[in-house]
């Protein structure tokens, strides 16, 4: 990691994006305490990562949950809420409701050792939540799961936002952060690229298609101060402006060249179309 | 708290090892033919012309060299049931989830640590006490001072556990293993070195064999237990495990129990500070 600064609201969706190996998980390491840093500082709820007091108001899931193989999922949640401090009485009626909540009652007497990389995902977010936390980092939450799964998952990520707390998503599935996070960002050889408010109307990149005759390679060459990325196919131009502001004069220039438009479409670029625009296609996402 | 969670969570997973039940089995299996043994023997002698005295020393010996198994066993089984509880833990990961909960580094490895010994106390009291109780029985012989031996076995156990534990938060499982296993054998070689010293009253042997129990004091511990436990005769059959040509002195049983703080105090430090 290097020159990596990123500030996280209270309350919000995080989503943290970044080729393999861009420092994703060694940058949650470090801010659960697991891992420390040759340099720089990090604050989690005011406090330093590793802080006893504050590692009580974090969840934690793990890329690769594990556990002790020969536990059921009741006594896995007992045991991680007592070792958060969470009285029997309160986990008597809360371990059942989140082996619920994650779909996991019918096999609430299978052991561990008999649980699918899914099911393990969905144990070991239950168990990110048993202490009820006021931030939660989950690590590829969904990497094991079924879209049935992966839509609970993103459900509860909502309740827990609704709830109050923070929630800091590392994901490789694009389309699950786009309709989750709040907020984005993207990093690169552990450093922030760019970030991206998920809730702003207006998008810094808008993909517009056009559909035109006469497109001159006078016109075609002269797109380049409009955006990038330009592609034409016979007919179909497509191009990635810069921002929403400049396509009245985008339109305007290509009139004014000689095509003749019957066709001028903005649209919406995708996370994943903006994550291989920022990374390259190459870089081994 | 949490040490006492982690110590109870520790106990339940290492009593499912395999090895554990398989030393178990080794041990029961033991106590069978030692049983056997020692019946066979006492039955041999009722119809032998052997003095008595002489009958009571040599179930003395065989007491003797059944304690000395039973300390061997527990010792690897203490070893390779705790090898891959730190390192193994950290290299699959699953100590993510509990580091991150609220509760310091040094009472998950301190937890552990107790998970363990309650352990190997467990099996050193069936063990030990199943050898004792044969050899009383069956054999009509009780060892000098069971309490004392029982009790530096159980030490000698703790101190090859705290090492496997102290080079576990360094290397890998086989790592930590293969240098806590060989710190035994350079104890083993030590103890039969300075043993041998006491023939030759040799200051340069003797040396190596101290300095051999100074680098791992397990293989001293037991020659200190062996004369606590043994009877005079048996103490005298030269070139065995429980020879009393060189004693350890008490300063050796402080100082194995120094060793092993210092040990659990490295192993506290450096899995406090490293990386998981």
């Amino acid at each position: 990691m290097r020159d990596l600064t990123l500030t996280v609201s209270h309350g919000e969706i995080f989503g943290f994006l970044g080729p393999n190996g861009a420092g994703k998980s060694t940058s949650i390491k470090m801010l659960l305490g697991l891992a420390r840093p040759t340099s720089g500082e990090a604050l989690v709820m005011g406090a330093p990562p590793g802080d006893v007091e504050v590692r009580r108001k974090i969840g934690f899931l793990p890329e690769n949950f594990r556990f002790y193989e020969w536990l059921t999922p009741p006594e896995l949640l007992h045991l991680h809420g007592r070792l958060c401090g969470v009285s029997s009485d309160t986990l008597a009626s809360r371990v059942p409701a989140l082996i619920d909540l994650v779909g996991l009652t019918p096999h609430i007497d299978k052991r561990l050792q008999n649980f699918s990389k899914g099911m393990l995902q969905r144990i070991g977010l239950a168990q990110a939540l048993v202490h009820e936390p006021d931030v939660i980092f989950l690590d590829e939450p969904t990497s094991g799961l079924d879209p049935l799964g992966r839509r609970m998952v993103r459900d509860i990520i909502r309740a827990q936002r609704e709830r109050g707390a923070t929630v800091f998503l590392n994901s490789h599935i694009l389309s699950e952060i786009e309709i989750t996070c709040d907020q984005v960002v993207f990093i690169r050889e552990g450093e922030v690229v760019t970030s991206r408010d998920m809730r702003a109307q207006q998008e810094e990149a808008v993909r517009v298609e056009v559909r035109a005759r006469k497109l001159s390679p006078v016109c075609i060459a002269g797109l380049a101060q409009w955006g990038d990325s330009a592609q034409v196919d016979e007919e179909r131009l497509t191009l990635t402006a810069r921002s929403r502001e400049v396509l009245p004069d985008l339109l305007r220039y290509l009139v004014e060249t000689g095509a003749e438009v019957y066709q001028f479409t903005p649209q919406k670029m995708s996370l994943e179309e903006l994550f291989l625009n920022i990374m390259g296609e190459d870089r081994g996402f | 708290m949490g040490v006492w969670i982690m110590a109870g969570i520790t106990f339940r997973e290492a009593a499912r090892k395999k090895i554990l039940w398989t030393a178990l089995l080794a041990g029961a299996a033991f106590l069978l033919v030692f049983g056997i043994g020692l019946r066979f023997q006492v039955g041999d002698f009722r119809n032998s012309s052997v003095p008595p005295f002489l009958r009571y020393q040599v179930i003395s010996a065989m007491l003797m060299i059944g304690l000395y198994t039973v300390d061997l066993l527990a010792v690897v089984m203490t070893t390779l049931t705790s090898v891959d509880t730190i390192s193994g833990e950290i290299s699959s990961g699953t100590i993510h989830a509990i580091a991150t909960k609220p509760l310091p580094r040094w009472q998950i490895l301190v937890g552990k640590w107790l998970g363990f010994v309650a352990m190997s106390g467990v099996y050193v009291a069936l063990m030990f006490g199943g050898t004792i109780a044969e050899g009383y029985y069956l054999g009509g012989v009780l060892a000098e001072r069971p309490l004392q031996g029982g009790l530096l076995v159980f030490l000698e156990c703790i101190v090859a556990l705290t090492v496997t534990f102290m080079f576990g938060t360094w290397f890998s499982t086989l790592t930590s293993g293969v240098v806590t296993l060989g710190l035994l054998g350079v104890a083993f070689l030590g103890g039969w070195l300075e043993q041998m010293s006491g023939f030759t009253e040799g200051s340069r042997l003797a040396m190596v064999g101290i300095v051999s129990s100074l680098i791992m004091p397990s293989e001293a511990i037991w020659r200190r237990a062996a004369f606590e436990m043994e009877s005079p005769l048996s103490g005298s059959l030269q070139f065995s495990p429980f020879a009393d040509i060189s004693i350890p002195s008490n300063a050796m049983v402080v100082y194995a129990c120094l060793y092993l703080l210092v040990a659990l105090g490295i192993a506290v430090y450096h899995f406090g500070e490293r990386d998981l």
